[in-house]
């Protein structure tokens, strides 16, 4: 019972029980006391805008933009048109060009062909480094046993010429739409591996994230998931998804978007694009891939490397 | 001896300790010793919270976790949650006792009315009531399963927390057996938060303090320096001010100041406990 009284009037300064009042004072000494105009000052070089020396691109009256591949070269062929299709000026690739589909060097052709402007994704700047791991930057040990076999498939069937392209993209753009400057990233502005997911990306955060790069938007990829954010400022985040695998929402198309320059900003719209997933599935299996990623393909659910998916994501999830 | 010192890169991670040090449990291994009356820290009321809120807005804090304590003890605890959910994330981390079916389905709505994604984290020490209940106090094992029924009745999937004094709990095979007795109770997808010791507070009692050579010195920085530190990206609010991280509470020294803006400097590592944060790699994030 002592244990539930024993602090009665007391308080624990680490090991030691002292008296109440000096705990409190000294904590009221420790620690600094800034002036009000010293805490705006504070506050504001915390969140200073920082130098970014890369140049703008453009501008342009509509593009379209793209992620995770994921070795998806049936899904890339079906963007290229569609983007074409609907008067994309240019085509960006957000990274992550490896990983979970077959057949890396079916790639490459089709980005030349396409005139696909890309920067690095994690996954690139592994390949390119000779990493050990693709530094998706997951926690679970069943996440990382797939990502591994992911990796080790995509590292032993690039060429090395492939690796070098990689090594030598850019690792942001920025992009004028309109108006409108756009900053490309692969995760975040700050971290090549940082999810931005919608419940995990709160408006305050993305404001001043915004602030710091000195941009109308930030385009990103890298979590699989994708969604637009239009904040209070008229400022546009969006995620624009990947197109290697589904979106976890029991449908097998993938996902991409559309900017257009508008008179007073930009319009944002995030498309589906169906393509031959079946075709995909076989050639996975033709090449040994494990079946649990076959299965993301046909049912659009995710079976793997989503433990890393917030509780609000998860409950929308299947697994 | 002088310690290393590390910056605060981004303040993404604001911590609440809204339960203060107040628990109804006595658990033998709590780093910061609470108790039913233990008021080192004292239970947050919405104002302060509020205050703090939009500080942290200011400075683009990515989201919020509420300890204590125990949360559910203080009576704004869901009004505080609102709150926050409205400008962020949010995370609990809670001992189970008072999750009843009537809380859970209210703490499900604040959940979906949210933009935002809410966590529940459950602490747990053991995968029945023969590990648990030494730690966590008698009748406590059944108690905690009652809470977690509870959230997962209402649609919410916890976080199970257990610290390393299960220490099975280090090892795949321990955790089957937690991720075992989580899928018996109906949760296809268990989540599981496996944490070290701090031997500091109740649990230097139990399990022995620091020795000396357990610290953080100058000259020994890591390559990519202290940015795995959880502190390069955290502070923690109590009644009584803004400290380094959510471990130090009970240390004076740790308290960096009043409000946020005071708390934006570096802070020297030169507690034992960081030895552990950078030895172990710990983040007490979900």
């Amino acid at each position: 019972m002592s244990k539930l009284t024993i602090h009665r009037g007391m308080a624990t300064w680490g090991e030691k029980l002292v008296p109440l009042a000096d705990f409190r004072k000294a904590a009221s000494e420790a620690g600094l006391a800034l002036s009000s105009a010293e805490r705006t000052e504070a506050l504001r070089s915390h969140t200073a805008a920082l130098g970014d020396p890369t140049p703008v691109e453009g501008p342009y009256a509509r593009i379209a933009v793209f992620g995770g591949i994921y070795n998806n070269h049936l899904a890339l062929e079906r963007l290229l048109e569609d983007a074409t299709r609907r008067g994309a000026e240019a085509i960006y690739c957000l990274g992550d060009l490896g990983g979970f589909g077959p057949n890396p060097e079916k790639v490459p052709p089709l980005l030349r062909q396409g005139g696909v402007l890309a920067i690095q994704g994690n996954y690139e700047e592994s390949l390119a480094s000779g990493r050990e791991d693709c530094n998706c930057g997951y926690t679970d040990p069943r996440d990382n046993h797939f990502a591994e076999i992911s990796y080790r498939y995509t590292e032993r069937s690039c060429s090395p010429g492939f690796k070098a392209w990689m090594g030598a993209l850019p690792k942001r753009r920025r992009v004028r739409v309109g108006s409108r400057e756009l900053l490309l990233v692969h995760g975040s502005p700050r971290r090549v591996n940082e999810f931005l997911f919608h419940s995990t990306s709160p408006v305050p955060f993305l404001e001043v994230l915004l602030d710091q790069n000195r941009c109308d938007g930030i385009l990103c990829t890298h979590t699989g998931l994708h969604w637009h954010r239009r904040l209070p400022s008229g400022r546009d985040v969006v995620n624009v998804g990947v197109i290697g695998r589904p979106a976890n929402d029991g449908n097998t198309h993938v996902w991409y978007a559309l900017l257009e320059a508008r008179e007073d900003g930009i319009a944002v719209e995030l498309l589906p694009l169906a393509y031959d997933h079946q075709g995909l599935a076989a050639e996975m299996r033709r090449e040994g891939l494990p079946e649990e990623f076959v299965e993301t393909l046909l049912t659009g659910w995710w079976t793997t490397c989503l433990e890393i998916l917030p509780a609000r994501e998860r409950a929308a999830s299947r697994f | 001896m002088n310690a290393p010192q590390v910056s605060l890169k981004s303040l993404d991670t604001l911590w609440f300790q809204v339960g203060g040090t107040v628990c109804n449990l006595a658990c033998t291994h709590c780093f910061v010793s609470c108790s039913p009356t233990n008021h080192t820290h004292e239970l947050m009321t919405l104002d302060e919270i509020r205050r703090y809120l939009g500080e942290a807005a200011r400075l683009g804090v990515r989201e919020y976790y509420f300890t204590g304590g125990e949360p559910f003890l203080n009576p704004e605890m869901e009004a505080i949650l609102e709150a926050a959910l409205a400008v962020g994330p949010a995370n609990v981390l809670t001992n189970g006792l008072l999750l009843d079916p009537e809380r859970c389905a209210r703490l499900k709505k604040l959940a979906d009315a949210s933009d935002y994604s809410l966590d529940l984290r459950v602490s747990m020490d053991g995968y029945d009531a023969a590990s648990n209940d030494p730690i966590r106090g008698a009748g406590t094992f059944e108690r905690i399963l009652g809470g977690i029924r509870n959230l997962v009745s209402a649609g919410l999937n916890p976080v199970i927390t257990v610290t390393e004094v299960c220490r099975e709990a280090a090892t795949d095979s321990g955790k089957e057996k937690f991720f075992e007795l989580l899928r018996s109770m109906g949760i296809e997808r268990p989540r599981l938060k496996v944490l070290p010791v701090f031997q500091i507070g109740a649990e230097a009692e139990r399990g022995g303090v620091y020795e000396s050579w357990q610290r953080l010195r100058d000259g020994e920085v890591p390559e990519g320096g202290w940015d795995h530190l959880q502190c390069s990206a955290c502070r923690m609010v109590t009644d009584q001010g803004v400290w380094v991280c959510p471990i130090l509470v009970n240390e004076p020294t740790a308290r960096m100041g009043e409000s946020l803006a005071d708390t934006l400097g570096p802070f020297t590592l030169d507690h034992p406990a960081c030895w552990t944060c950078h030895a172990y790699g710990v983040s007490c994030r979900t």
